[in-house]
């Protein structure tokens, strides 16, 4: 079998297509709002709030009788209104921000849990939710992801400056009299509506790969954020194709597959990048 | 989006009046008065935790005072985007992948308003700025990769391209070798000349009185405000300092080392 039929075997089936088109929308939303969440250090709060949003489209599943393409909605409805709520306890000082959010994720997800798994033969489809079922996506729900996904991507180009000036000193941000509080809700609620549109693709146990890992790897290779989020996309997308290819030839749960892919091209730059990596450090030590 | 409040130019630059701010009970600063002149500059002195960046970032509109009343030009700082608030350099992320021009770009996004990008005219402000500080050729550098002298000049230069008129600079000269504070305390002249008001958080009284026109002693009181033979008076220092004061070998001079006594004990030189 040559090389192009090799690569075009699988894109002869129609969710194939849709698979490697949702995995690379979904790639290039998460590592964009990585960018931030890598900087701000939220990666906690990513992984955290992915998983608190369980609960949610476990209800939409039972009230649907397992209709999946509604799901959106429930997840779109509890990130935004997770994340905020998270945000809002993590201000109260009688509890530490992550002992908070540790204690909400762990209830909301095992409440998640509880709910599925009232149904009869859940463990399908709780598998779908945890870790993605990119393979099921369906026309509807690709139409969902790319519109929600513009919109995350078109509103961190619009407040561009305000998010960079915010995360890298709060303190101007406040000086120059931006909306502080307004702009940090408005970047939580970007993250959750990047988690909504991500939980079919990589599920929500898999998700903070998403966010972190290809943002994490292009801040190794780069020292701008405007190309940090460039080459985070890049990689986050090209990990979304050679990772359903990888799971289409040899077996592998898509959603694995895709996170192991950054998780590599994460290793590689941790050990060959120039400057950051190991191995030049090593060399010039 | 961004308010612009109107400058009364019969009102002193900052006026604050009766100024207390409580956290958990305990004051942090208690009934401050005292105003500025545009152009005038202050080092402001006093041991740690004597409460000077907590008062900078309520001048600066940034904390919410507990009392009183802070005004620039006649109305609260809020409404005010002409206060620029130099940052401890310890207290930054060098890692964050900005250039030198990213930074000082940011002083502008007041200007640039809602969904405004950088103009010709801005990059030409940032220019300015950047070649006010001489740090020109430094422009694309990333951050980490500046000296500590240069990292406290770049947040100078974010400052003029912010179009500040009072900066507030938080131990710019802290943990600088000679030659880089020498160019910081040029570069105070240089903004006296453009009118830019400046308060400066300093550890050296004998730089304070050097190169500053009045000098405020603060110990979460004000103790002393005006020049330097008037506020740097023995008995003011003691109130300042307590026991943290020693007198040199001289007897003629007053040394103060308020950095030695990180554990709270007080060290008393006889």
């Amino acid at each position: 079998m040559s090389i192009i039929n090799w690569l075009l075997e699988p894109l002869s089936y129609a969710f194939m297509q849709r698979g490697l088109i949702a995995a690379v929308l979904v790639g290039v939303v998460c590592a964009v709002v990585g960018a931030y969440v890598v900087l701000r250090g939220m990666a906690f709060f990513g992984d955290a709030l992915a998983h608190t949003i369980l609960p949610g489209v476990a209800l939409g599943y039972l009230v649907g009788g397992g209709a999946r393409d509604s799901l959106f909605w429930w997840a779109l409805g509890t990130a935004v209104i997770a994340a905020l709520g998270i945000g809002a306890i993590s201000k109260q000082a009688q509890v530490k921000e992550d002992t908070a959010i540790g204690v909400i994720f762990a209830g909301m997800f095992a409440l998640g849990i509880a709910l599925i798994s009232t149904v009869r033969s859940y463990a399908v489809d709780l598998s779908h939710f945890l870790f993605g079922d990119v393979l099921g996506v369906s026309p509807q729900s690709l139409w969902l992801i790319l519109i929600f996904g513009g919109i995350v991507l078109l509103v961190i180009l619009a407040f561009y400056k305000e998010f960079l000036a915010l995360s890298f000193d709060p303190i101007l941000a406040a000086t120059l009299r931006l909306p502080v509080g307004l702009l940090n809700n408005l970047l939580l609620a970007l993250i959750a509506v990047t988690i909504a549109v991500s939980l079919q693709t990589v599920g929500v146990a898999l998700m903070v790969a998403m966010l972190v890992t290809p943002a994490a790897t292009a801040s190794l290779l780069t020292r701008r954020l405007p190309s940090m989020m460039m080459i985070a996309a890049a990689l986050a997308a090209g990990s979304g194709v050679i990772g359903l290819y990888v799971s289409y030839y040899l077996g592998i749960a898509s959603g694995a597959a895709i996170v192991l892919t950054t998780t590599l091209f994460f290793l590689l730059a941790f050990l060959f990048a120039p400057h950051a990596g190991l191995l030049w450090k090593r060399r010039r030590s | 989006m961004y308010p612009h409040s109107r400058h009364l130019d019969d009102q002193p630059i900052l006026d604050v009046q009766h100024l207390d701010v409580r956290y958990n009970g305990h004051f942090a600063l208690e009934n401050i008065t005292f105003h500025l002149h545009a152009g005038e500059r202050v080092a402001v002195v006093g041991p740690n935790g004597a409460g000077k960046s907590t008062l900078f970032k309520v001048v600066a509109g940034v904390l919410q005072p507990t009392g009183g009343e802070v005004a620039i030009y006649g109305s609260g700082p809020s409404g005010h985007v002409c206060i620029a608030y130099v940052p401890q350099r310890s207290q930054v992320d060098w890692s964050f992948p900005v250039s030198v021009a990213d930074v000082v770009m940011m002083g502008r996004i007041a200007k640039l308003g809602l969904l405004g990008w950088p103009k010709k005219s801005d990059w030409e402000h940032v220019r300015r700025a950047l070649r006010t500080v001489n740090m020109e050729d430094l422009a694309k550098r990333q951050i980490s990769q500046l000296s500590g002298g240069q990292q406290q000049r770049m947040f100078i230069a974010r400052a003029l391209a912010q179009e500040a008129e009072l900066m507030l600079m938080d131990e710019p000269l802290t943990g600088l070798d000679a030659p880089s504070q020498d160019n910081i305390l040029s570069l105070l002249d240089e903004l006296q000349r453009q009118k830019v008001t400046v308060m400066v958080a300093t550890h050296d009284l004998e730089q304070a009185a050097q190169y500053f026109d009045r000098i405020m002693l603060l110990n979460r009181q004000l103790i002393g405000f005006g020049g330097p033979d008037e506020v740097l008076q023995p008995e003011k220092l003691l109130r300042a300092y307590g026991g943290r004061l020693h007198k040199t070998a001289s007897g003629e001079s007053l040394a103060l080392d308020d950095s030695c006594c990180s554990g709270g004990e007080e060290h008393v030189h006889h």
